[in-house]
């Protein structure tokens, strides 16, 4: 279901007719966004609607910048729910970033974006100048962003606002590093994610979803970090129904 | 855009499972991952799905002077492009080595080996020639790349119909299409690349790498051969030293593959002859599934119409009295007449207009006035003069015809 209409002008007459979007339709960047009031918060006092990601303001107006399809949460959420693969840095976001550089008193960090992040050496816990983080080049790290916007170079750091590692940090060896979409991670990442949930009753195992699109697996053999990291692949397309089959029958046959 | 370093942990673990014999995506050592050929609506273009390594070739001719040492051969052209879409490492522009090696691979294998008879492509002796032109564009890269387009090209080069040629004595006529059937060209037999990777110096291979397997092997080794068994080009890339018997091993193993791919490339140009032949839907419309979107098929769309008329009645106060309309027409002057509003019009008025252009273009106005627009209503006169013929009869030939502000035109004499 496609609604391709922005705003149309008839000739001769100079109105112009306003297409309401309704939350489930398609919309694609560059329309201008707006939206019918939901009847339970016209009382209250003039609105602030909060703008998710594929929504920026643009002066007095709200445009759409990303395609795909219009979500709204109450009570004053609008977002776009669309699919992609490159990763954008967002600020408070955590990813999992390889080294690639020390330089100085920092880290380049490459996160999949258009540019490498940096991470300083003091942003681990416990690091002093003294005590340096043993990272080489080539590990993984698992980090925030403090900074992140088209303006600046962003910046990561392992420690959280009270200094405590907080989960953040180096790797240890082993696992399987694999990308995914960037919608799946969102899904993995949900309070109450279906997906996490019929994972979890196949094996045990170690993982890691950064919100840029990787995920770290590691588990007991070889062979069952294969088996995880290519049914996350494979989760992409699939109903809810197909997965569950899928993962049964993959618990049944293996090892 | 740089490329995805490879982190310490994906080249440990890459190693490690390929020394317990497995592959990331289960595949055995051996095992092609799955290769679909499709077609597209014109002739000579196909697309190649090697697992997500998707890559298009396209072919077109034309023709052209022949080399001056050979002017009875035909040429052929080879291009390979690796487009930004299918990696964020390739730079549209960029010459990358990675680029000139696959380039000068796919001449290697298809030039060199002689798959194509060139003498047939020769129209006219030392004047006109066909030129082959083979365009491959990589849209994805998951791995293998040679391999993939040599399949794309030489698939693409069987499916390929150049125009009929009509020579009768000194005269050469190209048929189109539509006047004759294009015929396909002459190709002796299809060389097709197979990629082995080499790790753990040498003592372990794979066919087939994908992307990350590319990444940590320590050297390539690439057979280009034909189904009857003969090998048209060998290269082996990395540095790596195969022993003797290695390489006899992989050329057994290469054999194999290659007559299993020959069969698919030709079973796919027989389901895309008989689609063609019975009218099915071939080329890009059949890999559009039906219930993808279309372009043209909307649902209803909710139009916020609650305010309009309040709107629209709002502009028409804001708006000024439109101008009287005339019903009938205006004498101003004689030999003029005018219909609607508008401007004085000079026309008929000064004799010096008379003699201005039978050359001068005439051009049609139609001009809306800004009262009538916002009126929401369609009543607008466009200014519109007619010459009227006065009626004291002269004796020049009538001219009626609509004119057109400020320009005068062949009027009547008066």
């Amino acid at each position: 279901m496609v609604c391709l209409f922005v705003c149309v002008i008839l000739s001769y007459f100079y109105v112009i007719i306003h297409v309401v979007y309704k939350v489930g339709n398609v919309l694609l960047p560059g329309d201008v966004f707006s939206f019918q009031m939901p009847e339970s918060i016209t009382d209250s006092k003039p609105e602030k609607v909060v703008c998710g990601p594929g929504l920026r303001r643009n002066g007095d107006e709200v445009l759409v910048c990303k395609s795909g399809i219009l979500r709204h949460k109450q009570p004053n959420l609008y977002w776009i729910d669309s699919q992609q693969r490159r990763y954008v840095p967002g600020k408070g976001e955590s990813v999992i970033g390889i080294i690639t550089a020390k330089s100085g008193d920092i880290f380049k960090v490459d996160v999949g974006g258009s540019e490498q992040a940096s991470l300083s050496y003091l942003a681990f816990e416990g690091a002093t100048k003294r005590n340096r983080p043993n990272v080489q080049v080539g590990d993984l790290v698992y980090s925030q962003f403090i900074i992140a916007n088209k303006d600046m170079e962003p910046e990561l750091v392992c420690i959280d606002s009270c200094g405590r590692a907080n989960g953040m940090g180096v790797f240890g060896a082993g696992g399987l590093l694999f990308k995914v979409s960037l919608g799946l991670v969102r899904r993995l990442l949900a309070p109450q994610s279906e997906i996490a949930k019929d994972l979890e009753k196949m094996f045990p195992f170690e993982i890691v979803v950064g919100m840029n699109g990787r995920v770290w697996v590691k588990s007991k053999t070889i062979q069952q970090t294969l088996i995880v990291a290519n049914l996350l692949e494979s989760c992409e397309n699939m109903t809810a129904q197909q997965r569950q089959t899928l993962f049964r029958r993959v618990a049944d046959g293996s090892i | 855009m740089r490329d995805t370093p490879l982190s310490n942990c994906e080249r440990d673990f890459l190693l490690k499972a390929i020394q317990e014999k497995k592959r990331l995506d289960g595949r055995q050592t051996y095992d092609y991952r799955s290769i679909k050929i499709s077609f597209g609506t014109d002739y000579g273009c196909c697309f190649v799905d090697l697992g997500k390594t998707r890559i298009m070739a396209q072919v077109s001719c034309e023709l052209i002077t022949p080399k001056e040492n050979r002017p009875n051969e035909g040429l052929i052209f080879f291009n390979i492009e690796l487009s930004p879409m299918a990696s964020p490492a390739f730079e549209m522009g960029r010459q990358s080595e990675l680029l000139v090696k696959l380039n000068r691979q796919l001449e290697r294998c298809l030039r060199n080996s002689k798959c194509i008879d060139t003498e047939s492509l020769c129209v006219v002796s030392g004047e006109k020639v066909w030129q082959i032109r083979v365009d491959v564009h990589l849209l994805n890269h998951d791995g293998n790349l040679m391999d993939a387009a040599s399949i794309a090209a030489i698939a693409a080069l069987c499916h390929f119909r150049r125009p009929d040629v009509g020579i009768q004595g000194e005269e050469v006529t190209v048929y189109s299409t539509e006047e004759r059937d294009p015929i396909p060209l002459s190709i002796y037999h299809m060389p097709i690349c197979v990629s082995f990777s080499f790790f753990q110096q040498g003592t372990y291979l794979l066919v087939d790498p994908c992307e990350r397997e590319e990444r940590v092997m320590d050297g390539l080794l690439m057979i280009a051969m034909n189904k009857h068994r003969e090998i048209c080009s060998i290269q082996s890339s990395g540095g790596i030293m195969l022993l003797k018997d290695q390489v006899l091993r992989c050329s057994k193993i290469a054999s194999v593959k290659v007559s299993e791919i020959t069969e698919l490339i030709n079973k796919a140009l027989e389901n895309d002859k008989k689609a063609r032949k019975t009218g099915g839907k071939f080329g890009f419309a059949e890999s559009l599934p039906q219930e993808r979107i279309t372009a043209l098929k909307t649902d209803v769309s909710h139009v916020e119409m609650s305010d309009v008329k309040e709107k629209a009645n709002e502009i028409v106060q804001r708006a000024e009295v439109p101008p009287q309309t005339v019903p009938s027409p205006v004498l101003t002057a004689p030999g003029t007449g005018q219909v609607g509003e508008g401007l004085e019009n000079s026309w008929g008025l000064k004799e010096e207009e008379e003699e201005e252009e039978e050359d001068e273009t005439v051009e049609l106005k139609m001009e809306l006035e800004e009262g009538h627009e916002e009126k929401g209503r369609g009543n607008y006169l466009p200014k519109f003069c007619f010459p009227w013929v006065s009626e004291t009869d002269s004796p020049g030939p009538r001219s009626v015809c609509a004119v057109f502000y400020g320009h005068s035109l062949q009027d009547s004499t008066e």
